[in-house]
């Protein structure tokens, strides 16, 4: 096992051991995908107390133009993302995503105004390639990756009483805001968002100081450690997308069915049209609608129709229009649950496809996400 | 009588008809099963086919044969509720075989032989 000793621990990595994490190469790090709780129960507790997952390993980026000038860094960033980043209030956060000329995703990230700079938070696995391509691109600022700084999420309907036992500005924060907190004494950066559907914080803090915070917060009776297994089933029933299944550079903003996150500001007809790369095609689709979409899939039956299955029109498997991305058994779906890409006259709620599974062809019904009721805090 | 594979299954014999089912070690390893799949009953299965499909929140495992004979009885009560593979493995059974060389069993493992290759 000498590919081994090439990944990478994140600050965490001790805390991960001494819980009986069952660690697993994930994006480059040794990372859990699960504890002795188990995938199924870590889903559930987490809808019903509070899950703290260690999301260390995705890349947390400071955008800063040279000119010290907030303005100057959101304009030059909006050169990349389709996303209003001007318009972003101070301790404000947005979803959005780099293009490229043809339109595609080149990976979905969280943007944050921190006043006079920047907060950019990417996927692990393209984090290298994002930070050269924001430092080659955005040529009057300063891009930096803040290599020792821990990630922590914690998720879940107890999440904020669970951050209430160490910082008391847990409650005033709504949605996307994000704020400077005082965490065991460490300064840190919350965010009031997440990954799993749940009310939910996610929290920088120095990696001297996670495993002291981490612990803190799982000292907390609700509050139980989640892996990487649950993370994913969590994301899948509320709908959102994971970059390298669901999105990549083959799929545009719209076809994803993320173009509610492309401000019209950014649109045809507002104050910053265009701009962004793949501009052309983005905006069209906006206009005229794609070709075909990602949309939501629930099995008819019991069983679970994973990534990669091919999607027919008919029970006969003889014409084949789409794929799944994503897909397995949602715990608190209490069922099979599923997202794939249809043409645009299948892509309609209620629509039956049919998805090939161990060579049976199994009816699915085209359906609305979340496939859960999220309770994020507006 | 009591037999055992390294893909992880066990047999209890009785006569020339083998109940088949997954260890607790296999068990444990694929957690908290949430969907089963049996075969038809009838279905002629050679060693190493796939018998069964059992799945957790993650990912789907194959259930293989461990060796010749016909599918005889299914346990639809897994297939209503996964869980009792997980609360009781070595008391879930998944079908029956009625096996085609019952001198076949004979080759397989004994409970001891399965331990030392667990570990």
């Amino acid at each position: 096992m000498n590919h081994q000793s090439a990944l990478r621990r994140t600050p965490l990595y001790p805390l991960h051991v001494q819980l009986n994490g069952k660690l697993v190469p994930f994006a480059g790090y040794e990372m859990p995908v699960q504890y002795p709780l188990g995938v199924l129960k870590e889903h559930l507790h987490t809808r019903a107390g509070a899950g703290l997952f260690d999301v260390s390993h995705m890349g947390q980026v400071i955008v800063k133009a040279k000119s010290g000038v907030y303005a100057d860094a959101a304009l030059a960033l909006e050169a990349l993302v389709p996303i209003d980043i001007l318009g972003l209030k101070a301790g404000r956060q947005r979803y959005g995503f780099f293009t490229n000329d043809e339109g595609g995703i080149l990976d979905d990230l969280m943007i944050t105004n921190r006043g006079d700079h920047l907060l950019v938070v990417v996927n692990a696995a393209c984090k290298e390639v994002d930070l050269a391509y924001m430092q080659a691109q955005l040529t009057h600022c300063d891009v930096t990756l803040l290599e020792e700084q821990a990630l922590i999420a914690l998720q879940g309907p107890c999440a904020e009483a669970v951050l209430a036992t160490l910082w008391d500005g847990a409650s005033a924060m709504t949605f996307m805001d994000v704020r400077d907190a005082d965490l065991c004494g460490a300064p840190c950066v919350v965010s009031r968002s997440g990954y799993s559907g749940e009310d939910g914080f996610e929290i920088s803090v120095p990696a001297a100081k996670a495993e002291e915070v981490a612990q803190a917060l799982l000292d907390h009776p609700e509050c139980e450690a989640i892996g990487l297994g649950a993370r994913d089933s969590l994301r899948l029933e509320a709908g959102l997308c994971l970059y390298g299944s669901d999105i990549d550079q083959s799929t545009t903003p719209v076809e994803a069915s993320i173009e509610w996150a492309i401000q019209k500001s950014r649109r045809t007809g507002g104050a910053r049209e265009g701009g962004f790369p793949g501009a052309q095609r983005i905006l069209s689709e906006l206009s005229n609608g794609a070709s075909r979409r990602r949309v939501g899939l629930k099995p008819e039956g019991k069983a679970p129709v994973r990534a990669h299955a091919q999607l027919f029109a008919d029970a006969e498997g003889q014409r084949l229009i789409g794929e799944v991305t994503s897909g397995g058994f949602g715990p608190s779906a209490e069922g099979p649950v599923a997202m794939g890409y249809l043409p645009a006259e299948h892509a309609v709620p209620g629509t039956q496809v049919f998805a090939e599974v161990r060579g049976k062809y199994l009816p699915m019904t085209v359906s609305s996400m979340p496939f859960i009721t999220p309770t994020y805090k507006r | 009588m009591l037999k055992f594979t390294a893909e992880h299954e066990w047999l209890k014999l009785d006569g020339d008809v083998a109940a088949v089912g997954i260890t607790q070690h296999a068990a444990d390893q694929l957690g908290d099963l949430v969907f089963v799949e049996l075969p038809e009953i009838g279905t002629e299965l050679a060693k190493g086919d796939n018998a069964a499909t059992v799945e957790s929140v993650k990912a789907a495992s194959d259930v293989y044969a461990p060796l010749d004979g016909e599918v005889t009885e299914v346990n639809q009560a897994l297939v209503d509720d996964p869980s009792l593979v997980n609360s009781d493995p070595q008391g879930a059974w998944f079908f029956k075989l009625k096996l085609k060389n019952r001198a076949d069993a004979d080759n397989l493992l004994d409970e001891a032989a399965y331990q030392d290759l667990i570990g």
